[in-house]
């Protein structure tokens, strides 16, 4: 799982410097986010020149996800002080949640299920800063002919596969891919946000659509 | 002075701390509305979509249709598809990129 994460943090790092943004600021994102997918987004929105709005909408959007997660972990921390539980939320990841709820879900949470945790989350935070240090340090020693920027993309892609798995998924992807495509004459991030913005209520409304069937 | 960026990385650090406490830290108890639970549902697909095809399909006048990308993206996509793997996908994309490229010097070049 930690192995699993790094791929996403070399990215970061090779993204941070096609933005050319220099390497304060690329271990700033990771270390202050510390949300694979939403830094690699903000950074290709910062490159491509959008508005700062944008680029937070954009960002946060990707990251409500979490919200989701919290919910669900929530009651199974609640009864540690909010000394743990403030350092614990900053440690939440997908990867992080993945491992804790199948573990807390269906039975009564363990005493121990926050060491449970923090064994799942802290090794992927100091995995994530270091594959981010290293992305942006590869990124320096490889030529810009090699056109690393490219597997920012493929990252994506990669995201993007697994999580079409109905056909509303699909039909979400297929009206945001489209509309972000059509828009890209719109000022810079527009198009973005709103075709994934389109994409979702498209995914809701085809969801409907179907289970009325 | 700091770079503004600054400003921007804090922001985006403070809402998604604030997705990320919402129900951990601040104690959130309400049940999340149906509506946005299933919205949540949608928001990969969509937000990846939309971040993966402009990179891949350009209609913009300046630039044209980047030709070895968009092969690349197509076996990308194929491999995650049967592998379901990240490195696998990543390794096979900047492979069949670099070759056209490669094929492409020698044939134009």
């Amino acid at each position: 799982m930690v192995a699993a994460i790094s791929p996403f943090g070399v990215t970061a790092g090779v993204a941070g410097l096609d933005a050319g943004i220099g390497f304060e600021l690329t271990m700033g994102f990771s270390l202050i986010v510390f949300a694979g997918a939403s830094q690699l987004a903000a950074l290709q929105l910062i490159d491509a020149g959008a508005a700062s709005v944008l680029v937070i909408v954009t960002a946060l959007l990707i990251n409500l996800r979490m919200l989701m997660y919290s919910a669900h972990l929530g009651p199974h921390l609640a009864h540690l002080p909010l000394r743990w539980r403030t350092p614990m939320a900053y440690l939440l990841t997908d990867q992080a949640y993945a491992l804790t709820i199948s573990r807390v879900m269906g039975n009564e949470p363990p005493p121990s299920s926050h060491w449970f945790y923090l064994g799942a989350a802290l090794p992927l935070w100091v995995f994530w800063q270091l594959s981010t240090a290293f992305g942006y340090w590869a990124g320096t020693a490889v030529p810009p002919s090699w056109e690393l920027g490219f597997i920012v993309p493929l990252v994506f892609l990669a995201l993007l596969v697994p999580a079409v798995r109905s056909r509303p998924a699909a039909v979400a992807a297929l009206v945001a891919g489209t509309l972000s495509v059509l828009g890209q004459g719109l000022p810079a991030g527009l198009g973005l946000t709103l075709g994934a913005s389109a994409g979702i209520i498209a995914g809701v409304l085809a969801e409907a659509w179907w289970r009325d069937d | 002075m700091i770079d503004p960026l600054w400003w921007l990385i804090l922001a985006i650090g403070a809402g998604t701390y604030l997705w990320r406490g919402s129900f951990i830290v601040f104690g959130g108890r309400l049940q999340l509305p149906d509506l946005i639970r299933r919205g949540l549902n949608y928001v990969p697909p969509a937000v990846f979509a939309a971040l993966v095809l402009p990179g891949l399909v350009r209609l913009t006048e300046t630039s044209q249709l980047d030709g070895p990308r968009l092969a690349a993206g197509a076996v990308a996509a194929l491999v995650a598809w049967r592998t379901r793997g990240t490195i696998a996908t990543l390794v096979a994309g900047m492979i069949v990129l670099w070759v056209l490229r490669a094929l492409g010097a020698q044939l134009f070049g």
